[in-house]
């Protein structure tokens, strides 16, 4: 108990201080010294008036929602005199692991640069700066001579990372026996660990958002008892409905999955499924909208994303989305957006040329999403400038790439990030956005939404840490669900030489992004805002396997696995999801 | 990709013929229509694909004429409201004979640009013989809808099986065509910017085969739904459908009706910032050649719907009296894929709602 309520008090204070630098509280501020010309703020009960006043204006609500923004990011504490690293990552074989991997990461990059002698980065000329800020809204009509570059690295050169990937305190023996794991990933990465972690992190911040204030009723979501959120009565809840009958099995990993994903259940309306032509729109539907328009117009982030775990309607989207990651576009947003813009026509980098190259070769050929080109343009070049990125870092077990002014190697005084967000992009990276577009049409809007999935969710997929939403405890989530699940696919696909891992990765490195049609897409990633974590992806992925599995049992080599996995435009998310996690008997 | 002879050649039970005379159904061209349709003789049951005077609809300038001479019908029978209705075609001014008409409309409003389209020659209607002298001078669209910075037009298709009774079915699928250059009014000269068929693209420099630059309807719609709400789609919709209505009804009593005649149409729709859809044209001969693997599968499959409809299985069936086979079954994608379009004189009830 002791120990909980440290914890509680240490991430209040962590919290409380990351809160202070904000604009949210000079806002505060000032409108609290305003509130002091209303008539109902009296001297003798100043605090508790202005509480009161906030609470009605709204504010309130906002820094709720502020609050609620850095408990989904914050890494949950660990020990308090744990080092920095350790809040990266924990365990220091993948820290080396992600260390040498950026190591050549940044010597292909170098080589790249002396090979085609370009510069980093470079000022531009003014009058190229007058032309590139011309064509800003049509950077794609640009037929730049790419061919030289190539992108630094791809999924599958990532996956050949993770395959090596060892523990060296860890001893499996030689011998095989009914725990082998059959996949390629070989670490002993504990994947179902969600219910511990996840509910400390439930739990405490449903404790935290209660002392800030004493809620009555919220939305009447039906499936919300009075007065508390996020739920953490999932399992009582699952157990409620009786979905167990017939389920019974003793591998506990799929019961951690349906308690983690329990408003998927069968019983539960979904979007994706419940609004199709043939439902009838008042059975779901219809009360789900007006729900959403509810949420919408209370503003609370909290409750925008226990909603969302049930789809968004396609008319509300943009804006719950923009609510559960507490983005507003404010002035200074629009500002920010503009000032980086200014930067990418003053500067050059080489990494433009990487991002021009990437989405030339993946969105620009996408069916959908070439008509987007411009857009991409625009965001990720201003991405690219972004130094605020750099503060994800923190929680990243990645770290910035370090780079010298030229003649002063060595000289921390000379010493810059580059690029200026730390990112290096990678072939496939310019989808990440692509489906945004299909949400938000202002340029500094789209640019803030990106940039928070991207610190949220994205940096997780191409990093080596052990998170469970980080792209290793993915891999092994997958190939564990496979083999217990489906285990003579399994034997078989590993047999003929098609591990399915290798089919896999990409569409998880992805989020899916360019493989399933775009309203499936948006579909997937409601649910993945909506319970914070990306374990969706390896779920969905053991999914559309099982969906394939008799087709893939008369495959007899890789190619012709991968040949019935090539299309997935067809498939419907959620029915897969529930088919997979509540309709699976074994 | 040739769809037509693909699915020509793999529906069970037909067979290629090279001999006049002996088919019993024909895709043709129109200049073959132009020149055989009055003397050759058809049974009963054969079907060809154009009727002898579709240009009263196609050729811009008749298609104009027909729609104003309607309009003004509608509003002596209906009122100024309905007549409205049939403000979806742009002010068009055939050249040279309205010349005149053109000149002293083009002085009224100066600030308003004008597109010269030249008749009959674009990709779609094949070339004929008589030399392309005719121009029309159509008001410009200066506000479409863009998306992307891109300007697009939409393409949907409607099979039209007889004029008298007017039965028109409205194919669920069709594509957004999108230009490859960025929409702007200051590159006014530049073709490919405006001009948004495919097969004028296919020139643009920009053009990679690969991209296809369309969008299907239904991407399109879901764009639309979550940029302006399901109930603004389908106003456009409802709108876009009442363009085939008024535009089929102003050349019903022109085109001859002939129950061996049927036609597939290519309407070509373009929408502005107020989301007002406008008809641009209609092509009787609408390219079936496919640019790229999606548009492979929506024009095969809307052709195998097209004879579906026409159905000769059943016509030949009937033919040959074969009086214990039970009635063929069409396949359910026919009815799903293709919708009858209500109209407001014959009494036709809508088969489904459109998705």
């Amino acid at each position: 108990m002791l120990q909980e309520e440290s914890d509680l008090s240490l991430i209040i204070a962590q919290i409380v201080q990351k809160l202070k630098g904000s604009n949210l509280y000079s806002q505060l501020e000032r409108q609290a010294w305003a509130s002091l010309q209303r008539p109902e703020i009296k001297l003798e009960s100043l605090k508790e008036d202005i509480k009161e006043f906030f609470k009605i204006s709204g504010w309130e609500k906002k820094l709720q929602n502020a609050v609620y923004s850095e408990l989904s990011v914050f890494p949950l504490p660990s020990h308090p005199a744990a080092p920095p690293e350790h809040l990266k990552e924990p365990l220091v074989y993948m820290r080396k692991a992600q260390g040498s991997w950026e190591k050549r990461i940044l010597k292909s990059l170098n080589s790249m640069c002396t090979e085609l002698s370009i510069p980093l980065a470079r000022k531009r000329p003014v009058g190229e700066q007058k032309e590139l800020l011309n064509k800003w809204n049509e950077m794609g009509t640009d037929e730049p001579d790419l061919s030289l570059f190539r992108p630094v690295y791809a999924p599958k050169d990532f996956l050949e990372v993770l395959i090596n990937l060892r523990n060296p305190n860890y001893e499996n023996g030689d011998s095989l026996s009914f725990r082998t794991h059959l996949g390629l990933i070989q670490v002993p990465l504990k994947v179902k660990d969600i219910p511990e972690l996840g509910a400390l992190g439930r739990s405490a911040s449903n404790k935290v958002i209660n002392k800030k204030q004493n809620m009555g009723p919220r939305k009447q979501d039906p499936n919300q008892r009075e007065g508390e959120f996020p739920r953490n009565d999932s399992k009582e809840k699952f157990q409620d409905k009786g979905c167990t009958t017939g389920l019974k099995h003793n591998n506990p990993r799929l019961e951690q999955e349906k308690e983690c994903f329990v408003e998927l259940g069968l019983n539960i309306g979904q979007l994706g499924i419940d609004d199709s032509t043939q439902v009838p729109p008042e059975l779901f539907e219809n009360e789900h909208v007006r729900i959403g328009q509810k949420v919408l117009a209370e503003q609370d982030s909290a409750a925008a994303q226990q909603y969302i775990r049930q789809g968004s309607p396609t008319a509300l989207r943009a804006e719950l989305w923009a609510l559960i990651l507490n983005i507003s576009s404010q002035p200074e947003d629009v500002l920010y957006y503009e000032q980086l813009k200014t930067n990418v026509i003053q500067h050059d980098l080489l990494v433009d040329s990487l991002i021009y190259k990437d989405v030339k070769l993946t969105a620009s050929n996408d069916d959908y999403y070439f008509v987007f080109e411009d857009y991409l343009y625009q965001v990720l070049l201003c991405f690219s400038r972004d130094t605020s990125v750099l503060s994800h870092f923190a929680f990243n077990s990645a770290s910035p790439p370090k780079s010298y002014i030229r003649g002063k190697l060595g000289l921390e005084e000379y010493a810059v990030f580059y690029p200026p967000n730390g990112v290096i992009p990678f072939h496939g990276f310019s989808m990440y956005v692509a489906p945004l577009c299909f949400l938000y049409h202002e340029p500094s809007k789209l640019y803030q939404i990106f940039r928070e999935m991207y610190v949220r969710f994205f940096f997780r997929l191409h990093s080596i840490s052990s998170h469970p939403s980080g792209i290793v405890s993915l891999c092994l989530l997958f190939e564990t669900l496979l083999q217990t699940y489906l285990p003579q696919l399994f034997y078989h696909l590993r047999e003929i030489g098609a591990q399915p891992l290798r089919i896999s990765f990409k569409w998880m490195v992805r989020a899916f992004s360019g493989y399933l049609a775009t309203d499936q897409l948006l579909l997937l990633w409601d649910r993945i805002l909506g319970y914070n974590s990306l374990e969706i992806l390896a779920v969905l992925a053991a999914a559309v396997f099982a969906f394939r599995a008799v087709n893939l049992m008369e495959v007899t080599s890789l190619a012709a696995a991968e040949a019935v996995l090539a299309d997935l435009s067809t498939l419907k998310v959620m029915p897969l999801l529930q088919i997979f996690l509540f309709a699976t008997v074994t | 990709m040739n769809t037509l002879m693909d699915v020509l050649r793999h529906r069970p039970g037909w067979v290629e013929v090279k001999d006049e005379g002996e088919w019993d159904f024909y895709w043709c061209d129109v200049s073959w229509l132009r020149e055989n349709f009055d003397h050759t003789y058809m049974d009963e049951h054969v079907r060809i694909s154009h009727f002898r005077n579709h240009y009263d609809l196609t050729r811009k300038n008749y298609m104009v004429k027909n729609l104003k001479r309607f309009r003004k019908q509608l509003e002596r029978e209906a009122g100024k409201l309905e007549a409205a209705k049939c403000d979806f075609f742009p002010k068009t001014f055939e050249m040279p004979c309205e010349y005149h008409l053109f000149v002293e409309e083009f002085r009224k409003n100066p600030g308003i640009t004008w597109i010269m389209k030249p008749d009959t020659r674009s990709s779609d209607d094949q070339k004929d013989d008589i030399p392309v002298e005719n121009y029309v001078a159509q008001r410009y669209i200066e506000n479409p809808y863009l998306i992307g910075g891109r300007k697009f037009d939409l393409r949907v298709y409607v099979l039209v099986m007889s004029y008298i009774p007017l039965r028109a079915w409205l194919y669920r699928d069709g594509f957004a065509r999108f230009s490859n250059t960025r929409f702007t009014l200051n590159s006014i000269d530049d073709q490919y910017v405006h001009l948004t068929n495919v097969a004028v693209q296919k020139t643009s420099p920009d053009y990679h085969p690969k991209k296809g630059c369309k969008w299907t309807l239904q991407r399109f719609r879901q764009y639309l739904a979550s940029k302006h709400g399901p109930e603004a789609v389908e106003t456009l919709f409802r709108d876009i459908d009442n363009i085939f209505v008024k535009s089929l009804q102003s050349v019903q009593k022109v085109i001859i009706s002939n129950k061996h005649c049927f036609e597939l149409y290519g309407y070509d729709i373009l929408i502005d910032q107020d989301l007002k859809p406008w008809l641009l044209e209609v092509n009787a001969s609408p390219s079936l050649t496919a640019s790229s693997q999606e548009d492979y599968e929506l024009k095969t499959c809307l052709l195998e719907d097209t004879l579906h409809v026409v159905d000769m299985e059943a016509r030949l069936r009937q033919r040959s009296e074969e009086t214990t086979e039970a009635a063929l079954l069409l396949p359910s994608s026919s009815e799903e894929s293709f919708q009858l379009i209500p109209s407001c004189q014959e009494e036709i009830s809508l088969s489904r709602p459109c998705v």
